[in-house]
């Protein structure tokens, strides 16, 4: 990109926080979300899923839910693609058990009814003879040499020889000498942390309706985040040409990428083939819980020396993640991540990726990046107490900045780390004087943000307003930040223009909404599609006023001469324009499509209060300060919402939410009375901080804010506790029991 | 499914020992429904008690206790103008029992009958000294709320037999009473260890007390050594470590999800310390208003 290309000062619409155009739906109930969806003679499927964390299926009977009236279609395995290989392979084991139920909530058959209480009545007449088999939930167990097997050849070549045939994938980058770095440190400090398995959370379960006729041609209506991905499993998943199935994405009630896969579509899809009528699925919160993608559990060790000055003379980590029955944990993302806010001389990360009898993780906001922060940066919090250092100074000390060699290999462009340290410290939060029994916190956190195919078009109405058409669901208020891209770009106001999210057959292809990636590579396309727009309006006056086009300028959504030898003419408004575009050439668009390269990697650092009641192990979050670089904040009061809302999950994952696997390898907290996500009354207001250093990779500056969020709260807050309660906690979550169980033992 | 709406405690008493399968009676519906939509318990029989005359009403006796209608809600409760006076502490327990949505319909007959050993507002109603009205094809009875549960799920009610009444006794001066629970969050759990106290005193002595402890064991716990913990004491730091120590050896918890043996054992002292304290205050402000 041309640095002439590049706006980063001295807009009139960007950086504004209007209303949000999807905002009187939501609130009137008008929005149709995944279970909105109605269709002439539409069947409800439900899905048999097995009760047990490892067994073999022996036999599947569906003679008695076939007889039951109403019931229209049964399908299993059978009804599915032969021949799949690889991720291809891996979806569709996850989505419809073959011979081997391999955790609770597997699905194993699915039934599509007239009613769905007749459907739920069928699953239960679906008869599954098992035989149960060893399982493992535990990431150490599934390591150990007398863990079961969950499928022996899983593991690809990045595997050293000796290690169980449940390690899948290993991982190992850095530089330099850490045991000559070692060395030199005057306190070297390594610890064991343990993370247990969340849920997104999502508050919209997943849904969907879908139609699929014996001419292969087929519709799918569903919340995901991706919908040509969707369009791509699907037909993998079903033998069909991926043109020949339409793809709509519904609004979307939360996803934070666990709605970057599928779970239920194929399912619809094949009852409705069977069937040969519409059919409809809703999992209930339960199914959600059970058998859709949580995160990765952890087993992590973490070794760093210091000077007494607080320079970091070396970095080591070792981070084990379980992802499920499938090779999947994003464990190269934790290693990459863990060290990266530090610009260290010897650094090395070693990843597993283990398989155990859960639920195939999915993506969860900058998949695997909390995680290892929790280690990371509770052992720079411990090195930063027995050194009696100020634990931001060190981290400025240390930190990363454009030039820095990464911890994972490149060397780092314009970023924004320092700044963000620098507004933490300024903030008033940093020094307010704490009550007894409240402890502080700090940490950073960092993610490398994403691009991927991308397309938009936008079209100009004859009176002179615009419409977006994008590829990618709005899950944090793109449309709002397209619009005002656009509008910054064209000139014309806001409320001029309408954003829309196509389905697959009105756009080129789109990569999933992830990555952080919506608002710098749709906003990118967006403003060269704008772009496209205004060069063809500029050519329309040129041609009116019978000059050269390149003698046209774009001004306040006007085409007007460029300078005095271009011409004496008044200004020409986009509207005037527009109004003859039929007789001045035709129709006027923009369109764009690429797979932008320069996402902008983004560093926060967040400072937490808690109270811990001693007598109790009760953790409150007294206060809460969010700072990170937006690069440019498009929409101000989305990017806060961003930032919020990633700490209010970094709560519950620190402190309640957790998988609770019993005995026999079975969830035991399958709703929300006992899976227990933070509620209102648990939050402080939490305030943000909105650093801006421009990204050169967007025209306007953005990097993506939707994921680093999520990367300092667990070890920020496991700081602030750790304090508080004036003992190391090493294990997530801290809920009572445990800080209870650690006080007991500090005596 | 059969739904009915008995005008009158004798048919629904009739229908209910007449009827097969499983039977629930149908108060706020906030346990019956929510289990019949989990696909956890769908009745072949439901008896919906809320067309009753009476059932809604709370009324003070003329001996100063309280007779509270099977279908009164937490909400109807919280904002009676004398009942908290009275028996803050129960008060206070049935207002913990889920959001203002559920407040609007949940009970304390159907908290009670429901049989969970974490419901709250039993431990009050015990400490309260509570009793309630059971007719049955056998005539009616007055049966002690400590006496309702018999464990997990579980009642001592025959079929056929409804609780047409909750009686809390008459709040003599002197008194007062308090509930706590423990829950991780600050709204919406379900109690990992729960304690009423109702104490009487005489100048700053305790005179009479009952201590129940709720989630510790299959069902709510009423402890005389608790209770005798603190009796002739003022209170103060012996007594209350005395306290503190006989609620946590009463405790026979299990671990599970919601908590572990030792944590249960550990925090049922320490709410039975700050429970007593606070019915100690209230007892020593007066009692009855
Ligand atoms: C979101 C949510 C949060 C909750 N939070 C809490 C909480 O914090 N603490 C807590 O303790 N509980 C909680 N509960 C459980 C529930 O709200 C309480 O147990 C409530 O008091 C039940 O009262 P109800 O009137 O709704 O009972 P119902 O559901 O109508 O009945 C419950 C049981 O009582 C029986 N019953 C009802 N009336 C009679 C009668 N007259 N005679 C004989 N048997 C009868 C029924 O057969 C049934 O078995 C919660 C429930 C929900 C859904």
């Amino acid at each position: 990109m041309s640095l002439d290309d590049v706006k980063t000062s001295d807009f009139k619409y960007v950086g504004t926080s209007p209303d949000r155009p999807d905002g009187l739906d939501k609130v009137t109930g008008r929005a149709k979300f995944g279970a909105d969806a109605y269709a002439p003679g539409m069947l409800h499927g439900a899905i048999v899923r097995s009760p047990h964390a490892h067994a073999k299926i022996i036999s599947i009977d569906t003679s008695k839910a076939e007889a039951l009236d109403g019931v229209k279609a049964i399908v299993t395995r059978a009804d599915f693609a032969t021949g799949l290989t690889g991720s291809n392979w891996n979806v569709l084991e996850n989505i419809m058990a073959s011979g081997t139920a391999l955790y609770d909530g597997h699905a194993i058959a699915a039934v599509a009814a007239t009613s769905p209480l007749i459907a739920r009545d069928a699953v239960k007449l679906v008869e599954v003879t098992y035989e149960i088999l060893p399982h493992v939930t535990d990431v150490d167990k599934a390591m150990a040499d007398d863990a079961p097997i969950i499928r022996a050849g899983a593991a690809d070549k990045s595997v050293p020889e000796g290690l169980h045939p449940n390690v899948v994938r290993y991982h190992e980058s850095g530089h330099g000498d850490v045991d000559a770095g070692f060395a030199e440190a005057d306190l070297v400090i390594e610890d064991h942390f343990r993370t247990e398995a969340t849920h997104q959370g999502y508050i919209e379960p997943h849904a969907c309706l879908g139609t699929l006729g014996g001419d292969g041609k087929g519709e799918m209506w569903c919340c995901t985040q991706g919908h040509w991905n969707v369009q791509k499993l699907c037909s993998a998943l079903l033998g069909l040409e991926a043109s020949q199935l339409r793809v709509t994405a519904s609004e979307i009630g939360g996803g934070f990428g666990g709605k970057t896969v599928v779970f239920i579509e194929p399912v619809a899809l094949a009852l409705s083939r069977k069937a040969n009528r519409p059919v409809k699925i809703v999992m209930s919160r339960s199914e959600v819980l059970r058998a859709s993608g949580p995160t990765s559990s952890t087993s992590m060790d973490v070794k760093i020396g210091m000077k007494k000055d607080g320079t970091i003379t070396a970095a080591k980590g070792v981070f084990r993640l379980q992802g499920g029955a499938f090779p999947s944990a994003p464990m190269e993302f934790t290693a990459m991540c863990a060290f990266a806010p530090y610009n260290l001389k010897n650094v090395k990360q070693i990843g597993y990726d283990v398989m155990a009898n859960r639920p195939k993780q999915a993506a969860y906001r900058a998949p695997g990046s909390p995680m290892g922060a929790f280690a990371v940066e509770s052992v720079i919090d411990e090195l930063c107490n027995k050194l009696g250092l100020d634990p931001i100074d060190v981290r400025l000390k240390n930190a990363s900045h454009e030039g820095t060699k990464a911890s994972y290999g490149p060397t780092f462009q314009r970023i924004g780390l320092v700044e963000t340290l620098e507004a933490a410290k300024a903030h008033p939060h940093y020094t307010a004087p704490l009550k007894p029994g409240q402890g502080r916190g700090v940490s950073c956190g960092f993610w490398f943000n994403f691009g991927g195919e991308t397309s938009v078009t936008l079209a100009l109405s004859m009176d002179g307003s615009a419409q977006i058409v994008v590829g990618t669901p709005d899950i944090g208020g793109s449309r709002a930040s397209m619009a005002l891209m656009a509008a910054e770009e064209l000139g014309i106001p806001y409320e001029n223009i309408r954003c829309t999210v196509a389905d697959t057959a009105s756009l080129g292809y789109n990569e999933v909404s992830h990555g952080s990636r919506v608002t710098y590579a749709s906003g990118l396309a967006t403003i060269k599609a704008a772009r496209a727009a205004v060069k063809i309006l500029c050519a329309r006056a040129a041609a009116k006023w019978k000059i050269d086009p390149e003698a046209v300028d774009w001004v306040d959504g006007c085409a007007v001469p460029s300078g005095p030898n271009a011409g004496d003419f008044e200004p020409m408004p986009i509207a005037r324009i527009c109004a003859s575009m039929g007789r001045t050439g035709g129709p006027i668009s923009g369109h764009y499509e690429a797979s932008p390269e320069g996402a902008g990697v983004s560093f926060a650092t967040h400072i937490v209060d808690a109270e811990v009641d001693p007598e109790t192990g009760k953790t409150s979050i007294v206060r809460y300060t969010v700072v990170q670089d937006a690069g440019k904040a498009i929409h101000p009061a989305y990017v806060e919402g961003q930032y919020q809302g990633g700490a209010a999950q970094g709560i519950g994952w620190a402190l309640n939410e957790e998988y609770v696997y019993g005995e026999d390898g079975r969830l035991q907290n399958d709703v929300f009375l006992d899976y227990r996500i933070p509620v209102a009354s648990d939050l402080p207001m939490i305030d943000t901080v909105i650093v801006e250093v421009p990204n050169p990779g967007h025209p306007h500056g953005v990097r993506g804010v939707g994921e680093t969020s999520i990367c300092p709260p667990l070890a920020a807050i496991a700081n602030a506790v750790s304090a508080a309660a004036g003992v190391r906690l090493h294990e997530l979550p801290m809920n009572p029991p445990r800080i209870l169980a650690a006080l007991e033992k500090r005596g | 499914m059969q739904y009915h709406t008995p005008a009158s405690f004798e048919d629904a008493s009739k229908i209910a020992a007449k009827a097969t399968g499983i039977t629930r009676f149908l108060a706020g519906g906030t346990d019956v429904l929510v289990q019949l939509r989990a696909d956890i318990v769908t009745p072949d029989t439901l008896i919906d008690i809320k067309h009753i005359d009476g059932v809604h009403d709370i009324t003070r006796n003329s001996d100063g206790g309280w007779t509270i209608g099977v279908a009164v809600t937490g909400a109807e409760m919280t904002e009676h103008a004398d009942l908290g006076g009275d028996w803050p502490g129960l008060v206070e327990a049935m207002d913990l029992v889920g959001s203002t949505q559920i407040q609007g319909r949940a009970t304390l007959t159907g908290n009670l009958c429901n049989g969970s050993p974490a419901a709250d507002s039993v431990p009050a109603m015990i400490a309260a000294g509570a009793t309630v009205t059971v007719s049955g094809p056998n005539g009616t009875r007055e049966v002690a709320a400590e006496d309702i549960a018999t464990g997990p799920g579980r009642t001592s009610l025959a079929q056929g037999e409804i609780v047409t009444a909750v009686n809390i006794p008459p709040r003599a001066a002197g008194g007062g009473d308090a509930y706590l629970r423990f829950i991780p969050r600050t709204e919406m759990d379900i109690a990992v260890v729960g304690c009423g106290i109702n104490l009487a005193v005489d100048g700053d002595t305790i005179t009479a007390a009952r201590v129940v402890l709720g989630a510790v064991a299959p069902t709510a716990l009423l402890d005389q050594a608790c209770a005798d913990a603190i009796i002739g004491s003022t209170l103060d730091d012996a007594a209350l470590e005395k306290l503190a120590a006989a609620a946590s050896a009463a405790c026979n918890p299990i671990t599970d999800k919601r908590g572990t043996i030792e944590f249960r054992t550990k925090v049922a002292g320490v709410l039975a310390r700050r429970v007593a304290k606070i019915a100690y205050e209230r007892a020593q402000a007066g009692g009855a208003s």
